[in-house]
């Protein structure tokens, strides 16, 4: 069949291409490293992850504090492979926090982060747009978070999309170990948000500068600019897009 | 290739003393006359050297699957090769923004990635402080004239993408010019791979494009195995080459996909943006992680397939093929999207060959090369992906382009995933041998990924040179707009799709 006929049918053969999440269960591939857990008196207590791991997520190897900070984490899993025991990554995705330090994890607790106080759910709950901002990423956060607004993931079925301008935007997404070169139209892309603003830090790099943190010519991600205030931290290296999805909306008071 | 220059194969590594120090005029006229003669420039990066600077230039034959590596030592300053070999232009920057050597009469000397000097007490362009700002800080090339009007975009642009700035000069819609700024992006990734490898160094590389995680671990993991002698088992070949086909396909059918949305034919960008999710989720199958981070390391593979999980994926990319070839046949025959890619932002073959453009954006204007087949590594030496071609360096050639190499590796990685060789997937790889070099290229998905690697005394990168293909092509880009209408500038940007953070390091 040709023309617009055509086009309808083959439309058509593809059916529903929307994951079933949240209202559904989010699926994963069996090999996908989620939320790690930790048992500090298994194997070695994390003394042999933590010298592999090659972001120094690791804290306290070997001892009673033994905790990953995923803020740091590529969820490269080589420390599950050198610490068997200690250190096992599961398939949940729910991944970010609205601390800075609610990042870092000890146990096998879920890690989900809290919802934004009634008046704030009440301005952007319904309706949240966005204006993402890459400040030395590697194209992986932006790729997850393009993703996010595709058919399959599609985020705008709860009211969050990007937008092209700041001046249309509730916030601002932050992606990158913030660059030297990047610092200054960070700053003024937030600064064109109109107040209230959310700030959202997404992937390794903006929680702590990742792979590239001490760098002299990065700013270590958000925690390296303090004039920027974040709502919310969202791990992984790059985040799925449903993790993403998920902190958005428990930000939100919606899942 | 002239014997003055130390012959060299894809991934072999030899001794770095071997490689000849000519006298600059020499080593420019050997430089410029292999040019001439057919090669293209792969790689010419400076290293301290003493008071001086070390230049190393990377010659391809791709006709004769060579490398020509030459080296001189340079002072203050040198005669620019630019004029004569554009493809040198960029290169002459970078040295001169990193090591302060002036390159005489350069045709276009200005910041690339406002990166600070190696040596910190001297800024090539004698600014006082570091620019807080980047276009704040640059002479833009201006076309003056009463109704001439200059277009600012960028860094920060209006969809999800790495930030750059794009200065056009334009009378009306028709676009004189477009300068491309960049270096927004720049993190240091070079400075940070001094001293290894150590545990950073393959999640760097897996970092320097996250779209391109796996071909760049691949081009590393191929040169730090040569500099220690090393050879990976076969089963790890080709897992190695079916990932990289599948980062290959993921992208070129999302920016098929990106190229739809462009020129507002829905069909196919819906459906291609989510096309592309199965390819990326097959690497996750094999890895855990949609862009193939943490599969590939030196040694071989860190995970493995067994043969059902191997026969499912494989049934999981021919049903998604399937339906690309659908969502790309209504894309190439719908009369209004032809309308708009044919002919639009064509680049000449001779453009293309002094500029020195790789990947699919040169093969769109009828030049045959690719990595694979002219220097190939690793399973690629056993199983020839057939090279595709186009003609008329447009948008449609690279889109079209894309769209038949896409099929090349769908054959690929079928036939790789039904017929896996048997044993580990992983070695114990020594480590790299002190004062070696090794020149490693791959074809990544955008066109020749190209590491530098030599080692010090004491087996740790002196110096880890990265080229990534967009630092080729952008040029590429900033002509195909010439002539164009402006509102063509997102249409021909998606059909180059360039990385900024693999130019800007
Ligand atoms: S998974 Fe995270 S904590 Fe473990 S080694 Fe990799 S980066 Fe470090």
């Amino acid at each position: 069949m040709d023309g617009i006929p055509g086009i309808l049918q083959f439309r058509l053969g593809f059916g529903r291409q929307t994951v079933a999440y949240p209202e559904g269960p989010a699926r994963f591939p069996e090999r996908f490293r989620g939320l790690p857990v930790l048992d500090a008196r298994e194997g070695d207590g994390g003394r042999a992850g933590a010298a592999v791991c090659p972001t120094e997520a690791v804290r306290d190897p070997g001892g009673p504090g033994l905790a990953i900070d995923l803020g740091r984490c590529t969820f490269c899993g080589l420390c599950e492979e050198a610490s068997p025991g200690a250190i096992r990554f599961t398939g949940d995705h729910r991944l970010a926090a609205r601390a800075r330090e609610g990042l870092a994890v000890n146990g096998s607790a879920p890690l989900l982060a809290a919802a934004l106080d009634e008046r704030a759910r009440k301005l952007f709950g319904r309706s949240l747009r966005l204006r993402q901002v890459s400040a030395g990423g590697c194209n992986g956060c932006e790729a997850e978070l393009n993703a996010a607004g595709n058919v399959q993931f599609d985020m705008s079925r709860f009211g969050v999309a990007f937008v092209a301008s700041p001046r249309h935007a509730d916030g601002i997404v932050v992606t990158g170990p913030v660059s030297v070169n990047m610092r200054e139209a960070l700053l003024k892309t937030w600064e064109a948000v109109p107040a209230p603003r959310l700030v959202i830090a997404v992937g390794a790099c903006a929680c702590s500068g990742g792979i590239f943190r001490d760098s002299p010519v990065q700013s270590n991600g958000m925690p390296g600019v303090p004039e920027i205030p974040v709502d919310l931290w969202v791990a992984g290296c790059p985040p799925h897009p449903i993790t993403f999805i998920d902190g958005v909306l428990r930000l939100l008071g919606r899942v | 290739m002239t014997t003055r220059l130390l012959q060299a194969w894809n991934a072999e590594a030899f001794d770095a003393d071997d490689v000849p120090v000519l006298p600059v005029d020499e080593f420019q006229q050997i430089v410029a006359d292999t040019i001439a003669a057919g090669a293209r420039v792969s790689s010419y990066s400076g290293r301290t050297d003493g008071q001086r600077t070390r230049v190393t230039a990377v010659l391809a034959d791709d006709a004769q699957g060579r490398l020509g590596v030459l080296s001189c030592r340079v002072g203050a300053s040198w005669p620019s090769l630019g004029a004569e070999c554009p493809s040198i232009q960029a290169f002459e920057r970078e040295i001169f923004e990193q090591f302060g050597v002036r390159p005489e009469g350069h045709p276009w000397l200005k910041p690339l990635r406002f990166e600070p000097p190696v040596n910190p007490n001297v800024d090539p362009w004698g600014r006082v402080a570091r620019p807080t700002t980047i276009p704040g800080d640059y002479p833009f090339f201006r076309v003056e004239g009463e109704e001439v009007h200059e277009v600012a975009v960028g860094p920060v642009h209006a969809g999800v993408i790495e930030p750059g700035h794009f200065r056009f000069q334009c009378h009306g819609e028709h676009v004189f010019t477009l300068e491309i700024v960049l270096g927004y992006q720049h993190r240091g990734v070079e400075a940070l791979l001094v001293g290894g490898p150590d545990r950073r160094t393959v999640t760097l590389l897996e970092s320097v494009a996250g779209d391109t995680a796996v071909g760049n671990a691949i081009a590393h993991a191929n040169g730090v195995e040569a500099l220690a002698g090393f050879q990976i088992p076969a089963r790890a070949s080709v897992l190695r080459g079916v990932a990289l086909e599948l980062e290959r396909l993921a992208n070129h059918v999302g920016d098929l996909g990106m190229m739809a949305g462009d020129v507002g034919f829905l069909p196919t960008a819906s459906s291609c943006g989510a096309l592309r999710a199965d390819f990326l989720n097959a690497l996750a199958e094999i890895c855990g992680n949609r862009f193939g981070r943490g599969l590939v390391v030196p040694g071989g593979t860190r995970f493995d397939l067994d043969a059902d999980a191997a026969s499912r994926l494989a049934d999981k990319v021919q049903k998604a093929w399937e339906r690309v070839e659908g969502a790309t046949r209504l894309l190439f025959e719908s009369p209004s999207v032809r309308n708009r890619f044919d002919g639009t932002g064509v680049v000449s073959r001779e453009t293309c060959t002094e500029l020195g453009l790789v990947g699919p954006a040169a093969r769109a204007c009828g030049v045959s090369r690719d990595v694979r087949r002219d220097h190939a590594t690793g399973v690629f030496r056993f199983l020839h992906v057939p090279v595709v071609t186009g003609e008329t360096g447009d948008v449609f050639a690279r889109g079209w382009v894309r769209r038949l190499e896409a099929e090349r590796s769908v054959e690929f990685v079928l036939r790789q995933l039904r017929a896996l060789p048997g044993g580990p997937v992983r070695a114990p790889c020594p480590l790299p041998r002190p004062g070696r070099l090794v020149v490693s290229l791959t074809e990544g998905w955008r066109g020749e990924l190209c590491h530098v690697v030599e080692t010090d005394r004491d087996g740790s990168f002196l110096r880890y040179k990265l080229v990534d293909p967009s630092f080729h092509n952008w040029m590429g880009l900033a002509l195909a707009m010439r002539g164009e209408q402006i509102s063509d500038f997102p249409l021909c940007n998606k059909s180059f799709n360039l990385s900024y953070c693999g130019h800007d390091l």
